[in-house]
């Protein structure tokens, strides 16, 4: 087998094997598929007991205007507030409403007791419905008939409609593409950070316990440099794939093992949400409509060709910044030494970041387009963009200059780095290392 | 026939230091060379160099003839001073990784593997991690990777470093057995008794500089200061003709009677016996050959001096 073949094999297979790796691809899909799954399942727990809720209207107006939900049920109750908290509240255990008649004006306080926490769904059903009530009131009181109101309203969906260059149009969904393009550009910069240190870690390591001298015997420089920096690529892929099927594989099981539950809690805690925002649409949802939306949404993301960028463009930035981080490694003999180049590697990946929001809001901007020419900054900001869809030109030409970026860097590092790791007990700075650049042979 | 390695005026001078200065040396083929000198010397420069690791201002490195290439590195052993292995790595795993670098396959490095470790004695040590062994444990381990691929040339930079006694002898007669399977092996040491029980030839270097060369036993020819060592029985001390003689040393213990004697110019071991033997009954008389460690001392310090 040829020697760099061997190198990448030892580099992979160490890695692979150990514990943490495992431990984070494990853990990483657990976390995400927690992510996912976790708010509808805290909304199930909070709504798993059914709770009866009395109503003591003495005002006459709310009478058959609490409609029942879910997991709450309304009955109104006629005696005195002492005598009803005796039976509601402390016989039944029900929670108890109670609405004081107000001499002058509507009615805009109302009390409710309870023996435990009652839940944040009930606070805001009631008040609610007490908002629109008296919101009706008020108006009747002016003289005004709030069906003319509520016909006066309108809801305005305005749906984004993206036509590309063929003329095809293709509904899009801004707030999804948002987060999604917020999601993968973090990924990549947490990708190239986490695999990049490793790079340097192993380079120091080989450097500081002097194995180099042995290998370096057996080997080229720049084979030892690029069979580590492919190792660890390999590692960083085998992780990714795994973080995908393996969060694909929770969702799944969670799903067949909380069955139809899970779907049910899921459709009323998108309800809930809605009804939580200060009462203007109708509440009454239909679920299928729902349901082809997000298919819709799901459909208008090319999932695959966001995979394909992501692997692109983290297998460009990776090894970009992993062959300078590589010479870093090389270059220097002790741990705290490394700050002082890491630093300044570092900012453009971390600027790409800071950017984020700009970028997310404007992916069409001057900036955004050099931000996603520029190959230091190009993995973060271009997978940023392309959810939003990018021209095919752009993505070709960021493409290339993010190769010959890394073709670049690569050969820089590699001349750093052949020097740098026989070197011992130099001070290096940049002109040291400017000097090895230009050292021939 | 060509040296199996020459070095030809090699010079190296580090930022503002002079580390070599027209080093010159011949290595024979089959034979063991000893690189001497004190700390910081430039003997591990030299080594680098020869091994391609530090690149030399001028000069020449010859291998067999031929100027070096990286293709012949890598078919030389090299061990280190500063010698390191994977930490985390198991020993057996690492021993094999490094010997398949130097191009053996898989099969031939468990099978060569197999036989240095029961040879050492630390089969038991295959599945170990490298973290938990000793030191000196460590450095077996990377002798063998160094000799596993039978390389024809071999460097050892202070092989005997951080060994015990025990191991030390086993070492020097694994580099014997070498030498005599036919490679032709270098190595630097401060371990003066295992220059003369080893070397064939050997170099002292001195800031930088080459001070002395040659084969060991000329060289001891050459510093020999004509000092008689003579063991007798005889009631009383020897009476020697002056100024021929000089008696330098006189010990008397169990009966026995030793002088050193040192002879000048004029005379000869001869005319020593002659004088001694109506005298005493001699039981041993032998000429005292400097020993490496008394040479090293004297020149080093010569060769200080003069700066």
């Amino acid at each position: 087998m040829n020697k760099i073949g061997l190198i990448i094999q030892r580099e992979y297979l160490t890695r692979v094997k150990k514990k943490s790796f495992i431990i984070m691809s494990i853990l990483g899909p657990v976390l995400i598929a927690a992510m996912i799954i976790l708010p509808a399942l805290l909304s199930e727990w909070s709504q798993g007991e059914k709770k009866r809720v009395a109503v003591l209207d003495e005002t006459g107006l709310f009478m058959g205007k609490f409609k029942n939900q879910d997991n709450l049920e309304f009955y109104p109750v006629y005696n005195d507030l002492n005598s009803e908290k005796e039976t509601a509240l402390y016989q039944r255990g029900d929670l108890l409403l109670y609405i004081p008649l107000t001499q002058l004006s509507l009615p805009t306080k109302a009390q409710l007791f309870s023996t435990k926490q009652p839940g944040l769904n009930v606070t805001v059903y009631i008040k609610s419905v007490m908002k629109n009530v008296i919101e009706n009131e008020k108006l009747k009181a002016e003289g005004i008939d709030p069906e003319v109101i509520k016909s006066a309203k309108a809801q305005i969906d305005l749906a984004t409609i993206r036509v590309d260059e063929s003329g095809k149009e293709k509904k899009s969904f801004t707030e999804v593409e948002v987060g999604l393009a917020i999601f993968a550009g973090i990924l990549i910069y947490f990708f190239i950070f986490m695999f990049g240190a490793q790079v340097l870690k192993g380079v120091m390591e080989e450097k500081q316990n002097r194995i180099v001298e042995v290998i370096i015997s057996s080997v080229k420089p720049f084979q030892l440099m690029m069979g580590k920096i492919v190792g660890i690529a390999l590692v960083g892929l085998t992780q990714f794939m795994l973080w995908i099927l393996l969060t694909g594989f929770f969702l799944i099981l969670f799903q067949t093992s909380a069955g139809s539950d899970f779907k049910e809690s899921f459709s009323t805690l998108t309800e809930q949400n809605q009804m939580m925002s200060p009462g203007t649409a109708d509440t009454t949802t239909i679920d299928s409509q729902k349901l082809a939306m997000v298919s819709e949404i799901i459909n208008s993301i090319d999932l695959k060709a966001m995979v394909f960028s992501f692997i692109f463009y983290f297998l460009g930035g990776y090894l970009l910044y992993a062959s300078l981080f590589a010479a870093i490694g090389g270059a220097v003999d002790h741990d705290a030494d490394t700050q002082q180049f890491m630093l300044p590697v570092s900012i453009p990946l971390i600027f790409s970041v800071m950017m984020s929001s700009a970028i997310v809001n404007q992916p069409d901007s001057g900036m955004a387009f050099w931000l996603s020419m520029i190959p230091f900054t190009s993995p973060v900001t271009m997978m940023m963009r392309i959810p939003f869809g990018v021209p095919y030109w752009e993505i070709g030409l960021s493409a290339a200059l993010l190769i010959l970026g890394f073709i670049g860097t690569t050969w820089l590092a590699g001349k750093i780095y052949r020097t740098g790791i026989l070197m011992y007990g130099q001070k290096v700075n940049y002109a040291v290392m400017w000097k090895w650049l230009r050292q021939r042979g | 026939m060509a040296a199996a390695l020459q070095t030809i005026n090699v010079s190296k001078t580090f930022t503002h230091v002079k580390a070599l200065d027209a080093v010159s040396i011949e290595v024979e083929k089959q034979s063991i060379f000893g690189l001497l000198g004190p700390n910081g010397a430039g003997k591990t420069t030299l080594i680098r160099i020869i091994n391609m690791i530090t690149a030399m201002d001028e000069g020449q490195v010859l291998l067999n003839g031929h100027p070096v290439t990286q293709d012949d590195i890598r078919h030389i052993g090299y061990l280190p001073e500063e010698r390191g292995l994977y930490k985390k790595m198991k020993v057996g795993e690492q021993a094999v990784y490094l010997a398949r670098l130097k191009g053996l396959s898989k099969q031939e490095a468990l099978k060569h593997l197999k036989v240095w470790f029961e040879k050492f004695e630390i089969t038991s040590w295959w599945n170990k991690k490298v973290e938990e062994l000793s030191k000196g444990m460590q450095q077996k381990v990377q002798f063998i990777v160094t000799v596993l691929h039978n390389p024809k040339l071999l460097i050892f930079d202070e092989p005997f470093s951080g060994f015990d006694p025990i191991n030390v002898n086993i070492l020097k007669e694994e580099i014997l057995k070498l030498r005599d399977e036919g490679a032709t092996i270098i190595f630097s040491t401060h371990n003066m008794a295992s220059v003369e029980e080893l070397c064939d030839h050997i170099a002292l270097i001195n800031n930088s500089k080459l001070i002395l060369s040659g084969e060991i036993h000329d060289i001891k020819q050459r510093f020999k200061s004509n000092i008689f060592e003579v063991v007798y029985r005889s009631p009383k001390d020897l009476l020697l003709d002056k100024p021929a003689f000089e008696v330098i040393e006189r010990q008397n213990k169990n009966g026995e009677r030793l002088a050193k004697i040192r002879i000048n110019e004029t005379a000869n071991a001869n005319e020593l016996l002659k004088n001694v033997l109506p005298q005493a009954e001699v039981v041993s008389f032998r000429e005292i050959l400097p020993s490496v460690n008394d040479i090293f001392i004297q020149e080093v310090e010569k060769s200080s001096n003069n700066k």
